[in-house]
């Protein structure tokens, strides 16, 4: 679905990643882990045609990014941001079917298969009891599954998420996290997935790729990246990795007093 | 999404009433019934040719009319382009005139009345030909200095407007002290209001704003998404750079248009959209033809108080929209007790 080669990305002239190789097929949830400042965000503008590749080359569906219009990129690739400063007037109805977008003309003319599948959008996000309510009454939680709601509904095959997790309470990290997790499972869906929290990562993605200064310093399942010497390195601080569970689910923390 | 018809219609009724009472009213009333007839005749080709009723014609088609159309046009002009220019910068404080428009005009038309142009066409035309050169080349010079290679950061956008806009007011100012005599005429023509007559003026000024506005009718959906901002916009496949330009070319120049001939006429841009929002819709599909409606008839009405509050004499229009557009404003933001409009 996704695959990367020597891509390299800066602003003017200060290089912001190196060289990256990555490959993610349909059906996986690819967790993006590094200190701050590595590149994360900076892939994911790049990837959602935000910056232009300074070398290298994307191909999503086998098709080079650069060559994509914006909607042709729009109905490809979606992204679901952190969930900050949306307008408010708008309904959360309203706000999901934005994601249709790329579908529609100049004038946005909707039709009854877009609103079927803003729909279903909502129906798997949890969002549709919502629907009428403007967006400045709904919780941080709620805000975010409607971005989740609003990606799905421009029916991409692949999404890119930047920390959709970082001002959620726990019930909804996991829960947002649980529906991602199904979503891959059952459709053609390919997940790209920047994470703060490398347990999350660890419970959730099939792969992990650890950046860090823009670099790929690690790819790999979470067993093999989330080890304590690639991990301490790259974020300057001793961790130690314990294994919970029968399927042996790493769990990073630091060293135990 | 929720039925709309009633704003339509509410605003629609409006403006007609607006525009029914701009042409009777005046330094002659014209009643309903003989304004009614004087109307059919007119555009059954039987215009009067003798007494009362051929005097009255000639007021309606020859200065009532126009003068109706140019201020319906011009508030359609100012609301609309403030609505696009609201959405555009994501700023509820911003109206027609922040990126140099109305600053530019008014350089220009003190300019151009600083020198003795001859009485003919091109005379009479010289103030609002150039007031909208000026209002043109202060855009592109305000965009210009704003633009950061292909992006126009919208921080840039409005820093630039402000600086651009003090440097054309201080120098109109400066033009103003120095030219003796004239300094009343381009105080009135900056406070707004129409200085010339007939039909000149609106058919100057219509094919600007109809395409002006017609391109920002069409921006609707374009407009809400920007709402989310330019990235998420660009993200979710709209060409975002591109289409802001659109916005600001369409807005500028309707807004210049209008500025051209009926001088700088404030508080409709800034606080006609506001109103929609308050009593209607946020979503700029209808924001936008709504504000251009209520605009007009908006207008329209302060016209008619400017030219009767104290006949004979004009009072600028631009005075009557902020002294009795405000208290009307205030008492329905005090009556519509809503959050979440932005």
């Amino acid at each position: 679905m996704l695959e990367i080669r020597s891509l390299s990305v800066g602003y003017g002239e200060r290089r912001v990643l190196h060289n990256l190789n990555l490959d993610l097929p349909s059906g996986q949830i690819l967790g993006v882990i590094g200190p701050n400042g590595a590149g994360k965000s900076t892939l994911i503008r790049t990837l959602s045609g935000i910056l232009t590749p300074q070398t290298g080359q994307v191909r999503v569906a086998g098709r080079a990014l650069v060559q994509l219009s914006h909607a042709e990129r729009a109905r490809l690739i979606a992204v679901v941001p952190q969930a900050t400063h949306l307008p408010p007037a708008f309904t959360a109805w309203e706000t999901v079917l934005m994601g249709r977008t790329p579908y529609l003309n100049w004038l946005g003319q909707t039709s009854a298969h877009d609103e079927e599948i803003v729909r279903q959008a909502m129906l798997h996000t949890d969002t549709l009891e919502l629907a009428d309510r403007r967006v400045g009454e709904l919780s941080g939680g709620e805000q975010q599954r409607l971005l989740l709601a609003r990606a799905l509904a421009q029916a991409a095959p692949l999404l890119l998420m930047d920390e959709p997790t970082a001002h959620l309470d726990l019930q909804y990290q996991f829960s947002l996290l649980d529906q991602i997790r199904d979503l891959v499972t059952e459709g053609k869906l390919a997940v790209l997935i920047v994470l703060h929290d490398l347990n999350l990562v660890a419970r959730y993605a099939d792969q992990v790729a650890l950046l860090v200064k823009g670099k790929l310093r690690a790819l790999g399942t979470p067993r093999q990246v989330l080890t304590p010497d690639l991990l301490s390195q790259a974020y300057h601080t001793p961790l130690e990795v314990l294994f919970l569970g029968h399927s042996g689910q790493p769990f990073v923390m630091p060293p135990v007093k | 999404m929720k039925t709309l018809t009633r704003p339509y219609l509410v605003s629609l009724l409006l403006l007609l009433g607006a525009l029914l009472l701009s042409v009777a009213v005046g330094s002659v009333f014209i009643p309903p019934a003989t304004l009614f007839n004087l109307l059919l005749q007119g555009f059954s080709g039987h215009m009067p040719s003798t007494g009362e009723s051929q005097s009255l014609a000639t007021i309606l088609f020859a200065l009532r009319i126009p003068r109706t159309l140019l201020m319906a046009l011009t508030g359609a002009a100012l609301a609309g382009s403030g609505a696009a220019y609201q959405g555009l910068f994501r700023n509820p404080l911003a109206d027609p005139y922040l990126i140099g428009v109305a600053s530019g005009a008014g350089l220009g038309a003190v300019l151009a009345m600083s020198v003795r142009w001859p009485y003919s066409t091109l005379g009479l035309m010289a103030v609002p030909l150039a007031a909208f050169v000026g209002s043109v080349v202060t855009v592109f010079v305000v965009y210009e200095l704003a633009r950061v290679g292909r992006i126009v950061p919208t921080t840039n956008l409005i820093l630039a407007g402000v600086a651009v806009s003090s440097f054309a007011t201080a120098a109109t100012s400066f033009l103003m002290i120095n030219t003796t005599g004239e300094l009343r005429r381009a105080l009135v023509w900056i406070l707004g209001g129409s200085t010339m007559s007939g039909w000149q003026p609106v058919l100057a000024m219509l094919p600007y704003v109809a395409l002006g506005l017609g391109t920002l009718l069409t921006m609707g959906h374009a407009l809400n998404v920007l709402q989310f901002g330019d990235e998420q916009a660009q993200q979710l496949g709209l060409p975002v750079p591109r289409m802001r330009l659109l916005i600001i070319v369409a807005a500028s120049l309707t807004t210049a248009a209008a500025v051209s001939f009926t001088g700088v006429i404030g508080f409709v841009g800034l606080i006609i959209p506001h109103l929609v929002r308050l009593l209607w819709s946020s979503d700029y599909r209808h924001l936008l033809p709504l504000s251009l409606i209520s605009g007009a008839a908006f207008l329209l009405a302060a016209d008619v108080l400017a030219r009767s509050l104290m006949a004979p004499q004009e009072i600028p229009v631009g005075i009557i929209t902020a002294l009795a557009g405000a208290p009307f404003f205030l008492w329905v933001l005090r009556r519509v007790k809503q959050q979440h409009l932005w």
